[in-house]
């Protein structure tokens, strides 16, 4: 019975980052230690306009919850938000409103583009709404579908993850960065 | 009801404005009245202070166009409260000059509605207080429900007649 428990019960924990290892010491690189430990402590920030917000609740909520990797902590206030999930149409009306929120986060951050609307204004081709955020900010991962379903989305914040942990830690600095900022009139 | 109320309209708006009534009929259970651009204003301020009439509360106010895209047209509705009539006042007037009375001074109500027209039909509505778009960006510099106008945004250029079997 105690031996079933201790089966069904395996607990995975994060990996620790390559390194070299000897009784007492654990040596490795301060960039994949900090990347790690961001990767699994995200604080993502809501931006949630329509129906992919409520795929989103589903996504928070216990069937799927969101909590398990880490992102358990929602953010409404931008100054403290590492990860800017836009899920839902965003009208012409409403982009200087989301520009504003993501140039109030602080560095490092990322965006989630989620759904078809926010990726490319979906079926709402027509003279009110943004045809896709990426016109105004710049996005790291698009998730596709309308909506998509709870599983595409924590897809999605898997591949932030794997962005997150694996970023350099020169990387926000970079003349290539300033660029993109620029690129979109940021900075 | 509605035909007494038309006929005591009928009679009121032809003896006082007999030229600027174009069109009176009832159409969808309601007595419709199209006036002459110019007499618009007046027609509008007598159906409201006619002590008996007593239009006191504008419901809506909308533009449209007409089906052979040369003339814009404003349409007002007036509901009597306190013996529940309504009436519907139409108005039409060349698109090249799109220029009309406004109706804030008779119902402040108006003034949102107005912009709203302005917005997405381009109606001039002189003596506004703050003829400015209201639902769409300021920098947009087309009407949008016009028919010249395309309804799909014009920045998209991933779109093409191959892809989409046109």
């Amino acid at each position: 019975m105690s031996k079933e428990i201790i089966k069904r019960t395996k607990l995975e924990i994060a990996k620790s980052p390559e390194g070299l290892e000897g009784p007492g010491f654990f040596a490795s690189k301060l960039e994949d230690v900090i990347g790690l430990a961001r990767a699994n402590s995200l604080w993502p920030l809501p931006f949630a306009t329509s129906c992919c917000g409520i795929e989103f609740m589903a996504t928070m909520a216990s069937n799927y919850d969101l909590g398990r990797f880490g992102a358990e902590r929602l953010s409404f206030s931008p100054r403290q938000a590492d990860l800017l999930m836009v899920m839902g149409t965003i009208a012409k009306k409403m982009g200087p409103t989301l520009r504003q929120v993501y140039d109030q986060m602080a560095e490092p951050k990322w965006v989630l583009s989620v759904g078809a609307c926010a990726s490319s204004g979906g079926i709402f081709d027509t003279y009110s709404v943004l045809q896709g955020i990426d016109r105004i900010i710049p996005v790291d991962v698009y998730v596709p579908g309308c909506p998509p379903r709870p599983e595409q989305i924590i897809d999605g914040i898997l591949k932030i993850q794997e962005l997150a942990k694996n970023e350099s830690f020169r990387r926000r600095n970079s003349d290539e960065y300033k660029r993109l900022l620029n690129s979109y009139g940021l900075e | 009801m509605n035909e007494e109320l038309f006929n005591k309209l009928k009679e009121k708006l032809t003896a006082k404005f007999n030229d600027a009534v174009e069109v009176s009929e009832i159409t969808y259970g309601f007595p419709t009245f199209t006036i002459k651009k110019d007499h618009i204003h007046e027609v509008l301020t007598f159906l409201k202070n006619d002590e008996e009439l007593n239009f006191h509360f504008l419901t809506d106010l909308t533009g449209f166009q007409t089906a052979d895209e040369k003339h814009l047209g404003v349409i007002y509705h007036l509901h009597n409260m306190i013996k529940n009539n309504r009436v519907r006042i139409k108005t039409f007037f060349d698109i090249n000059k799109p220029e009309i009375p406004t109706a804030t001074d008779l119902w402040p109500g108006a003034n949102w509605m107005e912009r709203e027209t302005f917005d997405f039909y381009g109606v001039k509505f002189k003596g506004h207080p703050k003829l400015k778009r209201i639902l769409n960006v300021d920098e947009m510099d087309i009407f949008p429900m016009r028919k010249e106008y395309p309804l799909e945004d014009q920045s998209r250029d991933d779109k093409n007649d191959k892809m989409f079997g046109r």
